[in-house]
């Protein structure tokens, strides 16, 4: 087994030190307390700081906890946020693939809606953001269960709640099917939330490629789909093209 | 001779895929690039620095501007994976009346720009108010005399640093709003730089004629501002030059002022369409043709477009000047949220305003009130008030103003408003346009482009090169991506808006006359 990473443990010092004390130091400080080369202090600052765990001020210079480390433990990005950032591929994702946008969360076991983007036809929709959607059967729901070890432990042992005939109906199933779509980084749904419909979709990731959130297509199967079932490989490249775009103004490492 | 030219440009548009766009905003630089179908093909954005150095001043450093568009340009052909040689034009929509000075042989300015926000001359247009000639302002150019517009910013400038008028007097400093500032610098700057400005930019600036769209010199007399700083007037869309820089050999065809660039790109080409864009101000522009209309309920008259030689396309306007810049600084000022879209999950931990008003008067008020002496309030504190209840006032600011600029277009077409065609940042917050449709009881539409700025700003540079046919065409690009339909009870949004106008009332006469 390897030995411990050494800047993660300068890292963790740097935190603890401006979590002690007035909270605001500056580079030298830093460096001298530390016993580091002022280099090596300044660029794992940075990189603190691009994750949001340091903050800067501009008129002094000095550095301090960032907001993202006090807020480690509520939610990671703000729904609202997520959608802001996203609406302009969101956008474009819809004009290209002639098919409603969604973008989805995971919510205490559900899939929550956060943006909805028409299909760009000009018929009469609804806004169906703020809607909860079964995480097991739609293609939003399943790539966060396959990226998000925290919507994965919400779902329950056993047997799951059919909504069609193609429905995953069991956890080991399920299993099977997440370890399919890691493998492809996408994932479908095929009738299996409602007869005639189905839905493509691809993980939005963030700093450090965490997973937050499913960015997908949703429409009816003869348009989505090729005479195989088989979701078309140019949506498929749409939707995936999409999500990274978002991921990619998020501060994801490319992928 | 002809049949070659034929095949050059039948060549080019093999190659050239794509439209680029500068969108210059008051908060940030975008640059976009567009495919044929209006579609975004890549996007980058830098935001640029708020100078607020005293109560009332808004300054931006032109030269970061510039710098940050020297960024993002490139990134945004690296994102497409493309070389400028692929881009057919880039159209440059901007900021308006921000008033950038700078030395025509050294490019650098003169002072930091001064913001459209800021109201350093309110003493100033008051005592031009005064004068008993003051009325042929209206008349000659279609605006009202505030601190808003650009003509009052130069003399103030002019009358207040040293040496400048006489520098401005020999031409050797040049005046511009942001796209004549970022045409100069992109087609060479002190080595042959274009010094141009478009006829919608033009039209804010309380210098240009709006019937015969030139300079005019009674108004250029009554503000005192030497012709000689000032640039050639041009179409909104035309070939202006040649980019030299950032995007070197690449046609700049067009530019408008933001808001006209949206109208342009929501496609409300004919007679009484109208769009609201809502960003760090929020703006509600009509089509009225090609006649100038005259207002009697508090809008202006401006230009909204003109294509090439075509006569140019008039609009009246209902102005905003404080819709996102407050949640801005809910952000910056009070700190209170960390990034602007976080104001939609703290209004919502909430159910209601709590009877809490918040009326943004930073620059006084601009339409329907053109109250320069006002400043801003909240009025309804209780101890029951918590910052979840003055989210929900700072959006529901945005909503109330948005309904006084409707009631006046309403009143000056004697047409109601049927819908709200919508675009900008702010469009992103759900519980925000929900509430501008409750509170104007008709459904609030957005497009699939949120960055209409930049959509119209491409469109009128294609136009400009052919790259795009004509209007129609670009009309069919216009889809639905979002409505929300009204949804509030009649009585309580009566009662709601004789509350907002009440504190409306409460911010007026604050600054007393004389008192610098
Ligand atoms: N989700 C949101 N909710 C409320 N306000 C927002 C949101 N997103 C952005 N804003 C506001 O919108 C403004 C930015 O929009 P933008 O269209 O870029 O403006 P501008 O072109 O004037 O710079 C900022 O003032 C910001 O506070
Ligand atoms: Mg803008």
């Amino acid at each position: 087994m390897p030995g411990p990473v050494q800047s993660i443990e300068r890292a963790a010092a740097i935190l603890r030190l401006l979590a002690q004390g007035s909270g605001r130091l500056g580079l030298s400080e830093i460096a001298n307390s530390l016993g580091l080369a002022r280099g090596t202090a300044h660029g794992i600052l940075r990189t603190l700081q691009m994750v949001g765990f340091v903050e800067q001020d501009e008129a002094t210079g000095k550095y301090q906890l960032g907001a993202a480390l006090l807020h480690l433990g509520t939610s990671y990005l703000d729904v609202n946020e997520l959608r802001s950032r996203a609406i302009n591929w969101a956008d474009a994702l819809a004009a290209r693939s002639g098919e409603a946008v969604r973008i989805g969360t995971h919510l205490q076991g559900k899939l929550l809606v956060v943006h909805h983007v028409f299909r760009p036809d000009d018929t009469l929709q609804t806004l169906d953001v703020g809607v909860l959607l079964p995480m097991h059967a739609t293609a939003m729901g399943k790539v966060l269960l396959a990226y998000d070890a925290n919507a994965a432990a919400a779902v329950p042992d056993g047997d799951l709640e059919p909504f069609s005939r193609r429905t995953i109906r069991t956890t080991k199933e399920l299993t099977r099917a997440l370890s399919g779509i890691r493998e492809v980084g996408w994932a479908a749904d095929v009738e299996e939330t409602t007869v005639g419909e189905a839905s493509v979709a691809a993980p939005i990731r963030g700093y450090g490629g965490l997973v937050v959130g499913a960015m997908g297509i949703s429409g009816p199967v003869e348009r989505l789909c090729d005479p195989h079932n088989r979701p078309r490989p140019d949506l498929v490249t749409f939707v995936r093209d999409a999500a990274r775009a978002v991921s990619r103004d998020l501060g994801a490492p490319r992928w | 001779m002809k049949s070659d030219a034929r095949l050059t440009r039948r060549e080019d548009t093999v190659a050239e895929r794509y439209v680029m766009s500068i969108d210059q905003g008051t908060t940030s630089t975008r640059c976009i690039l567009f495919d044929h179908g209006g579609r975004l093909v890549s996007v980058t954005q830098r935001e640029h620095k708020q100078h607020f150095p005293r109560p009332g001043w808004v300054e931006h450093d032109a030269t970061e501007i510039w710098r940050n568009l020297e960024q993002i340009g490139p990134k945004a052909l690296a994102q497409a994976g493309i070389g400028s040689g692929e881009v057919a034009a880039v159209g440059i929509a901007n900021q308006r009346e921000t008033t950038v000075l700078w030395d025509r042989h050294t490019g650098i300015p003169v002072t930091r720009a001064v913001v459209w926000q800021d109201t350093r001359t309110d003493m100033l247009v008051e005592e031009l108010a005064r004068r008993p000639d003051a009325y042929i302002v209206e008349d000659l150019c279609g605006l009202h005399l505030a601190t808003y517009f650009s003509a009052p910013t130069i003399r103030w400038l002019l009358d207040h640093t040293p040496g400048l008028r006489e520098r401005a007097d020999r031409g050797d400093v040049l005046f511009g709003t942001m796209e004549s500032w970022l045409i100069w610098k992109l087609t060479g700057g002190p080595d042959g730089g274009v010094h141009v400005t478009d006829v919608t930019n033009a039209s804010r600036t309380l210098l240009m004629n709006i019937n015969n769209l030139s300079w005019d010199d009674t108004l250029l007399d009554f503000f005192g501002v030497p012709r000689a700083m000032l640039p050639e007037i041009r179409p909104s869309a035309q070939t202006y030059g040649v980019a030299t820089r950032v995007m070197p050999g690449v046609r700049i065809a067009a530019a408008l002022g933001d808001q006209q660039a949206a109208l342009f790109g929501q496609t409300c080409f004919a007679v009484g369409e109208a769009k609201c864009t809502y960003g760090t101000g929020s703006f509600l522009l009509l089509n009225t043709g090609h006649e100038p209309i005259r207002s009697t309920h508090g809008l202006l008259t401006t230009v909204g477009y003109q294509i090439g030689d075509e006569p140019a396309v008039y609009a009246m306007e209902g102005s905003i000047a404080v819709t996102g810049a407050l949640v801005q600084w809910f952000r910056d000022g009070l700190g209170l949220i960390g990034t602007a879209p976080e104001i939609e999950t703290m209004a919502r931990s909430v159910g209601d305003n709590g009877g809490c008003y918040i009326v943004p008067a930073f620059s006084g008020l601009f339409a329907p009130h053109w109250r320069s002496e006002a400043r801003g309030i909240i009025v309804g504190l209780t101890s029951y008030i918590t910052k979840g209840h003055l989210a929900r006032a700072v959006l529901e600011a945005t909503g109330w103003q948005t309904r006084e600029v409707v009631d006046a277009m309403n009143a000056d077409s004697g047409l109601d408003l049927r819908t709200l065609n919508v675009d900008g940042g702010m469009t992103a917050n759900n519980l925000l346009m929900q509430f501008i449709a409750d509170v104007l009881n008709v459904p609030v539409v957005r497009p699939m482009v949120a960055e209409t700025v930049s959509l119209g700003a491409a469109y009128a540079a294609g136009l400009a090169v052919g790259y795009w046919p004509d209007l129609e065409g670009l009309r069919r690009n216009w889809h639905r991506a979002a409505q929300w339909l009204p949804a509030m009870d009649p009585a309580l949004r009566a009662r709601e808006y004789d509350n907002w106008q009440r504190a409306v009332e409460r911010t007026f006469d604050w600054i007393k006359p004389h008192e610098e």
